[in-house]
């Protein structure tokens, strides 16, 4: 079935590309979301079960996939929209590109999801910085090209220095007198793996794939690429994309958790994980940017999953319900944004005002994207968050917990007072005559993702536990 | 004989360090081009003579003309000026540079692994370094993108060490090589020089909070 979807995304990617004419490209578009939901479906039924002998639809990977399939028909729908709105600049060849790429991008991901072997993570996270570059420079301006030129040469370093790790990995597998580098194959000779090489290939992969997952070092490239990138395409890099980041890290870190070495890869990861929180603070608190904001919470809600990863116990369970939680959470309101650009025709927050005037509708999902993204109850992330927290109590990290709480609060105030602006305090100018009708049909998609998001965590279905528990026991 | 032209490889970064002139930049390029060619043959001798063919191809083809000729190309194009414009003096760089071999040679020497060879180690991961310095340090865009090149073939020499039991990794290198150098070159240096007549790193400093 990979082999299907795999081939049918890329013949619909290039014929979208190719394809001029506006009627078969949302045509493909339907069939390509049919496809997708149908290959969500089929993985779903055939857990663990490999395929291509290196694609293996394990419990995480079968979770993400099927967050991504939930997020993606939205982004598809909204990306219509967004063209259809954008039209005076948008030729047919700009809207091939953009859709082409977008397929492009969410096929790359779903396969990132399953691999089971680290160069096949490794070739397909860098078809998404291909992908993801084509979309952040849709509109071909001086700050896009800015905007790409940084991911795309960070993205290059970054999977310069994921190539350099594996091939430490190899270096230290050669202990274990086997060249087979699937992960079925490390978990399985990780005892026996040079721990030396297997530190250096930890911190280098690991560097590397922050560039996805958004954490420091390497997280800038991903906030300009989301500042940049049309609000439908920088929902997927939000979501879709750090989650193909998370999951190659965990299957890493499922490695190192089987080697004595566990604790000096929590460490590393602790400290990178607080560096995010502490980075996300100082922006959030003084940012102007609605979009840089949202993108800056992405980088804080990584640092919280990580440190959940590296707390053990309940956080490995936490970490994952997170992250799938944010991929809910963090599209709704980048989709919303959307709106806020039609009203205002500016993403600065001096810029905008008494958004409950403009769009009643769009201000509740302002209003509840808020309460989500920062875990206030009944946010779902507060679940996950609380979770994260009492791991970390309980492997005696009180010390880091204090400051992570501290750091939150100030991240609540920051991104407080910039929402409550929008939402309540009317703009300093603003003609009256030219804010668009928005009709409130725009901002349904937001409103299932966000009660979806509420649902999973204070009433998950037995499947969905099941398969986290599961996903969890990857680490020993 | 191997370990001759390893250690020209890493001769030719204290070169770069100095040199003033973009166009010695993409010299350099085209000769370590050629001695990563002498090294694959050297050194590859125990994989299948197609595989072999491909990775030499790729390092003489992709390695040693094209990238260096397409940079000369944007180059010319866009009328770009010839100086390198360090923010450091040439001394301090050579420096710095022959610090970083240092480094590399005692961080190797405490490594005690019999699978490893030190000569691969010690050039593969100062000419990384040295392509890190490099993009540190210059100031125009396509300077950065020469190091990132320079960076590049240090991962390509690393990866020879490993080659022959693991000839799957150095195709993958040679995948990074294509596709990061088309991706950074091909597509967006282009648009770069048509979007802004003096590539200074200076344009693409907008984007900030």
């Amino acid at each position: 079935m990979i082999g299907i979807f795999l081939t049918g995304a890329f013949v619909i990617s290039g014929w979208l590309l190719l394809n001029r004419n506006i009627f078969i490209n949302y045509t493909l578009l339907v069939i390509y979301m049919a496809l997708l939901v149908v290959f969500g479906v089929f993985e779903f039924n055939h857990l663990n079960i490999n395929e291509f002998e290196f694609l293996r639809p394990d419990a995480l990977g079968v979770l993400l996939l099927s967050a991504l399939c939930i997020v993606a028909i939205p982004v598809i729908i909204h990306g219509y929209r967004y063209i259809e709105i954008h039209n005076i600049d948008e030729t047919p060849k700009s809207r091939g590109l953009f859709f082409g790429s977008m397929v492009m991008l969410i096929s790359a991901c779903s396969v990132v999801y399953l691999s089971g072997h680290i160069a096949v993570t490794w070739i397909f996270i860098e078809i998404t910085t291909l992908s993801a570059s084509a979309l952040i420079y849709h509109h071909r301006n001086l700050r896009a090209l800015e905007g790409v030129w940084k991911y795309v040469f960070i993205c290059a370093i970054s999977i310069t220095f994921v190539y350099i790790g594996i091939l430490f990995l190899s270096l230290s597998l050669k202990d274990a007198g086997t060249d087979d580098m699937s992960f079925e194959s490390l978990y399985a000779n990780a005892s026996r793996l040079n721990p030396f090489w297997l530190k250096l290939a930890f911190l280098f992969i690991f560097t590397g794939f922050t560039a996805k997952l958004g954490l420091v070092p390497m997280y800038t490239a991903g906030i300009d690429a989301k500042d940049k990138a049309p609000a439908p395409a920088g929902a997927l890099l939000a979501s879709v994309l750090m989650n193909a980041g998370f999951v190659s890290i965990y299957r890493l870190y499922a490695v190192m958790s089987r080697t004595p070495l566990q604790h000096w890869a929590n460490t590393v990861m602790i400290v990178a994980a607080l560096l995010s929180i502490f980075v996300a603070t100082v922006y959030m608190t003084r940012i102007k940017n609605i979009k840089r904001m949202f993108a800056y919470s992405g980088i804080e809600h990584m640092g919280l999953v990580i440190l959940g990863l590296a707390a053990g116990g309940i956080g490995v369970y936490a970490a994952i319900l997170h992250i799938i939680l944010h991929t809910l959470i963090k599209p709704s309101l980048f989709l919303q944004y959307n709106q806020i650009y039609w009203v205002y025709q500016s993403k600065s927050i001096y810029d905008v005002g008494d958004y409950f005037k403009y769009n009643k509708v769009g201000a509740i999902v302002i209003f509840l994207g808020f309460i989500s993204a920062t875990a206030m109850p009944p946010s779902g992330l507060f679940i996950s968050e609380f979770l994260i927290f009492q791991s970390l109590f309980e492997a005696h990290n009180i010390l880091i917990l204090l400051v992570v709480l501290v750091l939150l609060t100030m991240i609540i105030w920051g991104f407080g007072s910039n929402i409550f602006k929008l939402l309540f305090i009317p703009p300093l100018s603003i003609e009256e005559s030219k804010v668009p009708r928005i009709s409130p049909w725009e901002s349904l998609s937001q409103f299932v993702l966000l009660g979806l998001a509420v649902y999973l965590a204070y009433n998950p279905p037995m499947l969905f536990v099941t398969l986290l528990q599961d996903a969890v026991k990857l680490i020993s | 004989m191997t370990d001759i032209l390893l250690i020209a490889l890493a001769m030719s970064l204290l070169y770069i360090s100095i040199a003033n002139r973009l166009f010695t930049y993409l010299n350099i390029l085209v000769f370590q081009g050629f001695i990563l060619f002498g090294v694959t043959f050297l050194t590859l001798t125990k994989i299948s003579t197609v595989n072999l063919m491909l990775i030499m191809l790729e390092t003489i083809v992709f390695k040693a003309l094209a990238v260096p000729w397409f940079i000369n190309y944007v180059i010319r194009r866009n009328g770009i000026t010839r100086e390198a414009e360090p923010y450091l003096p040439n001394f301090v760089s050579l420096i710095i540079v022959t610090f970083i071999t240092v480094a590399t040679i005692i961080l190797s020497s405490s490594i005690k692994d019999v699978n490893l060879d030190k000569t691969f180690f010690v050039v593969a991961l100062s000419t990384i370094f040295t392509g890190l310095y490099l993009i540190v340090t210059r100031k125009k865009i396509i300077t950065h993108v020469i190091g990132y090149i320079i960076i590049e073939n240090g991962v390509f020499v690393l990866s020879l060490a490993v080659g022959n039991e693991m000839p799957m990794l150095v195709n993958l290198g040679i995948m990074l090589d294509i596709f990061a150098s088309v991706l950074i070159l091909g597509v967006f240096f282009n648009r770069i020089g048509d979007l802004l007549k003096d590539p200074d790193i200076n344009h693409l400093r907008n984007l900030k909070d």
